[in-house]
């Protein structure tokens, strides 16, 4: 298990550099000096000579992105901020715990409905709660989430004026961002639990339970659950690290300080060693929580635990 | 009411409604099974043995399976009036299954120590340790070391699978053991240890049994009586020496002959003519009578009753009971 | 023989081809059926949008602005007077436009990728596969949105960004099924036959794993169109006056509490086409695979 945990993370270190090598060529490609872009319009060109010669600008591609990497590695240090002056890093990590929350509490949400709709959708296969609740996972799977935060805003902020329609410093500013971010994983969750659920009720085994003389709801509860819920375990894993980074619109509607927030400002004002660090921490982000995932998949599934030993 | 007549099924109907119409998987069956008396259930795939086991245990799936009529008698009770309450006390305890696929039949994510135990404690008043002990009892008692009681399902062969499928069976000691197929999935050499082991387990635990298979062979070497099954009836039933000896059926006789003979040299083994009917347009009459040689007028509108042509031997057919009867000069 | 009559024709029943029989199963399911009836409203939009569209969808009526519903404006007017209605139907064609083809870029680079690289098996394989987690590893919205920030706001732009950051889906996809056809003894028999390996794969693999290409092009048109509509949104998508319906989305929002009806039909307008074409492609799901039904 140690070993293929290790091998995975070896796994890893490629595809990030493939990574960081991606984003630093696009923005390296994009049109715009950023030396004019961080002094102003008004700098001379001798103040822009020197800021370019400060910041490596004029050393050739492969040297800049083996600098890139070399500070990333050694230093943890992926440059500094063109607007805010301040390490990307520093940035970064202020603004994380917010998405870390937002996307938490999403997939929380998700979990508690998304998982006894999807089973009781199976039990009761055809029944109206059954049609009923495709319908809206449908729909929940079709909302744009940045339209559904305008309805939740436009209905509980504005008309109600139950709770806050931006921020996410208390409890009830949470609650909006929350529920419109976890739509669409609500909706995920709920027809994998489904699918999986209805499979599995089929399957030799759960008869083979039934012929025992056990009750039903230990059937279902036990015996059929504790193998349909492998792949949604795995869902949630998915759903989570995309949660984590797919915040971007969440946040800039309900105005949450988060990683999302910041990257759409980087791009607007095009800060781009904020974006190239921001890409960087997500996709470093992403990878870490499936990897995590694929452990837990392992670990709950004892056909696979088996493979790695 | 005969103290020794364990089973008693009559008249019963199992329907299935799909799309495509009504699927007539077992239509009006009687059957009979004294006290420790081990019954092979023989028929074609499709010929409805499956379904009236699990129609005998209650566990058709409706939908789209439902039982339409007739009585289940077990230790003189009717299984069909019973509550899923007071069937679940007798599944499992009373009576068990082995089912077919022993590759599916587990549960993949938990130990076999515990799909036997759970099997025990739901039946016997033990504590949970004590379940799990018997449970390596029983995987002893089948042939499987102690020590591998703790492994998952994917970590046995199929043979040993099914040998996990009996124990948890035979666990409480039931007094009905039915077994469907249980060495159609395995192979040729596998197959015969675990027909070993099945016959000497059914003499220790000296339960009756209801051994459902195609295989003629089989049958021979384990049951006491055979019951022909064909299109959802029961065609023909006797003990075995007598439907050895004297099929009286003529899809029986089909049968037989269908199987290969070591000693004789043929080129061409002989077979049923035509296919089993589509269950969802049952013909009429006697169900066999489109692919019957012996056919008369009547049998195709008249449904053929169960007739004696010799004591304890029994056939759907009264043209060749008639005839049964007058070679043997009665 | 001694029946002569008996000709094979009398068992094997008539066959209907497959595809007649993918669209009879698909005809069957009502929340299809109604998927394909919203686009093909849309698509009827999209190309007649000059012939049915009541005013013209970028001109500015100064005299007529936030305008809530009436009859001469049946779903109002914006800030700028212009009619919301108008501006959804010329907006049908952007989005159905974006939608097709940043799923067509997709498509063919990720379905060549993909195909190649299960075809050729090896570095070639290795080495494609790779490219595509690292592009994988990458969040889709967040691809999208670097690339657009790099090439610049623009349609062509939102379409290419849209469709590489779905690049790396098809790629799997196609490799998955190539490799499961490509074991296949047909093909084994075609290359017995001396066919060449772009003759294989044009004529033999491309064709057979058409069903899972054709169901995830179904639902990827519905997620470009939301992905193209979060980057409008945004402001990194398509620019004013253009009509698009996330552009319009993101300009009503700050009018939401007094004028609501401008954020509520494009949000309306989006959802009903992507649940539209959702509800298709779990259609055809169902439809070309019988035996995924549940």
């Amino acid at each position: 298990m140690l070993k293929y945990i290790f091998r995975r993370i070896l796994m890893l270190i490629p595809v990030l550099l493939g990574v960081a090598f991606c984003v630093f060529t696009l923005l390296y490609f994009t049109p715009g000096d950023p030396a004019r872009m961080v002094l102003g319009d008004l700098a001379t060109d001798e103040a822009i000579k020197e800021f370019r010669d400060k910041e490596g600008l004029n050393d050739p591609f492969l040297v800049q992105f083996g600098n890139y990497i070399y500070k990333a590695v050694v230093k943890g240090d992926i440059g500094r901020s063109y607007s805010s002056k301040r390490p990307v890093m520093q940035e970064i990590l202020t603004a994380f715990p917010y998405t870390l929350k937002l996307s938490a509490f999403a997939m929380i949400i998700a979990i508690l409905i998304g998982i006894p709709c999807g089973i009781i959708s199976a039990i009761k296969q055809y029944s109206w709660f059954d049609t009923i609740t495709m319908i809206f996972a449908m729909i929940g799977l079709s909302m744009p989430v940045f339209w559904l935060g305008l309805l939740l805003i436009l209905f509980f902020a504005v008309r109600l004026r139950w709770l806050p329609s931006s921020g996410f410093s208390t409890f009830k500013a949470m609650i909006l961002p929350s529920v419109a971010l976890a739509a669409q994983s609500i909706s995920m969750v709920t027809r994998m639990t489904r699918s999986s659920m209805l499979e599995v009720i089929r399957a030799d085994y759960i008869r083979t339970a039934r012929a025992k003389g056990q009750k039903e709801s230990i059937v279902i509860g036990v015996h059929a659950l504790r193998n349909a819920l492998i792949p949604v375990v795995t869902l949630c894993g998915l759903q989570f690290g995309q949660l984590l980074s797919g915040a971007i619109l969440t946040e800039s509607i309900f105005a949450v300080p988060g990683v999302g927030r910041l990257m759409v400002n980087a791009i607007m004002s095009r800060d781009y060693p904020m974006v190239q660090g921001g890409v960087l921490f997500i996709a470093i982000t992403f990878s870490i929580v499936n990897l995590l995932v694929d452990l837990l998949y392992a670990y709950i599934d004892p056909r696979i635990k088996a493979e790695l030993k | 009411m005969n103290d020794k007549i364990m089973l008693d099924i009559q008249d019963l109907t199992i329907h299935y409604e799909v799309e495509s119409g009504v699927v007539h998987a077992v239509e009006g069956l009687n059957l009979t099974l004294g006290r420790g008396e081990s019954l092979g259930f023989v028929g074609e795939t499709g010929a409805g043995k499956t379904t009236t086991a699990l129609g005998i245990m209650r566990l058709i799936p409706n939908p789209p399976g439902k039982i339409k009529s007739g009585k289940i008698i077990f230790d003189g009770e009717n299984l069909l009036d019973k509550s899923e309450a007071e069937m679940r006390k007798i599944r499992g305890e009373k009576i068990a299954m082995i089912f077919q696929d022993p590759m599916t039949s587990l549960n993949p994510v938990i130990t076999v120590d515990k799909q036997i135990a759970e099997m025990i404690s739901l039946h016997k008043k033990v504590s949970h340790s004590e379940a799990l002990k018997l449970a390596g009892d029983m995987l002893e008692l089948v042939g499987i070391r102690r020590e591998r009681m703790h492994d998952y399902p994917h970590q046995f062969s199929g043979g040993m699978k099914q040998r996990v499928v009996i124990a948890i069976a035979l666990a409480c000691d039931p007094e009905l053991l039915i077994a469907d197929e249980p060495t159609t999935a395995l192979d040729v050499t596998i197959q015969a240890q675990v027909l070993e082991l099945m016959k000497e387990l059914k003499q220790k635990f000296s339960a009756s049994m209801i051994l459902i298979t195609h295989d003629l062979g089989i049958v021979a070497d384990i049951c006491d009586k055979v019951a022909i099954m064909y299109a959802g009836r029961v065609v023909e039933y006797a003990d075995k020496r007598s439907l050895y000896t004297n099929p009286v059926h003529p899809y029986t006789i089909g049968l037989f002959r269908s199987v290969p003979d070591i000693d004789e040299d043929v080129d061409e083994l002989p077979v049923i003519p035509g296919l089993m009917p589509d269950p969802v347009n049952l013909p009429s009459g006697c169900a066999f009578h489109p692919r019957c040689s012996m056919a008369e007028e009547t049998c195709k509108t008249l449904r053929p009753e169960m007739q004696e042509a010799e004591p304890g031997h029994f056939a759907a057919c009264p043209v060749c009971v008639k005839k049964f009867l007058e070679r043997s000069g009665k | 023989m001694t029946d002569e009559n008996f000709t094979p024709e009398l068992v094997v029943r008539k066959r209907r081809s497959p595809f007649v029989d993918v669209l009879l199963r698909l005809g069957k399911s009502p929340l299809a059926m109604f998927g394909l009836a919203i686009i093909f409203v849309l698509v009827f939009c999209a190309i007649f949008a000059e012939v049915i569209s009541p005013y013209s969808p970028i001109k500015q009526d100064l005299m007529h602005m936030f305008e809530t519903p009436s009859a001469e404006h049946w779903l109002g007017t914006d800030e700028f007077g212009r009619d919301i209605l108008s501006r959804l139907i010329y907006g049908a064609r952007v989005s159905l436009q974006v939608g097709f083809i940043a799923v067509g870029i997709a498509l063919i680079t990720g379905g060549m990728l993909g195909a190649i690289s299960g075809y050729y098996s090896g570095w070639l394989d290795n080495t494609i596969m790779r490219v595509m987690d690292v592009l994988l590893s990458i969040p889709q919205t967040l691809l999208a949105i670097a690339i657009v920030a790099a090439l610049g706001p623009s349609l062509m732009n939102l379409m290419i960004a849209v469709g590489i950051s779905a690049v790396p889906t098809y790629a799997r996809i196609v490799r998955g099924s190539v490799l499961s056809i490509r074991s296949m003894e047909f093909i084994e028999a075609a290359r017995a036959a001396g066919s060449s390996d772009l003759r294989i794969i044009l004529k033999h693999i491309i064709p057979n794993s058409m069903a899972p290409i054709i169901v995830q092009s179904t639902l990827g048109v519905a997620s470009a169109i939301l992905n193209a509509a979060g980057l409008s949104f945004i402001g990194l998508g398509i620019q004013p006056p253009n009509p698009e319906w996330g552009a319009m989305l993101s300009g009503g929002r700050q009018y939401i509490r007094d004028f609501p009806h401008m954020t509520l039909y494009p949000g309306l307008a989006i959802m009903l086409t992507i649940l539209a074409l959702n509800f298709l492609g779990d259609g055809l799901r169902d439809a070309l695979d019988p035996k995924l039904k549940r």
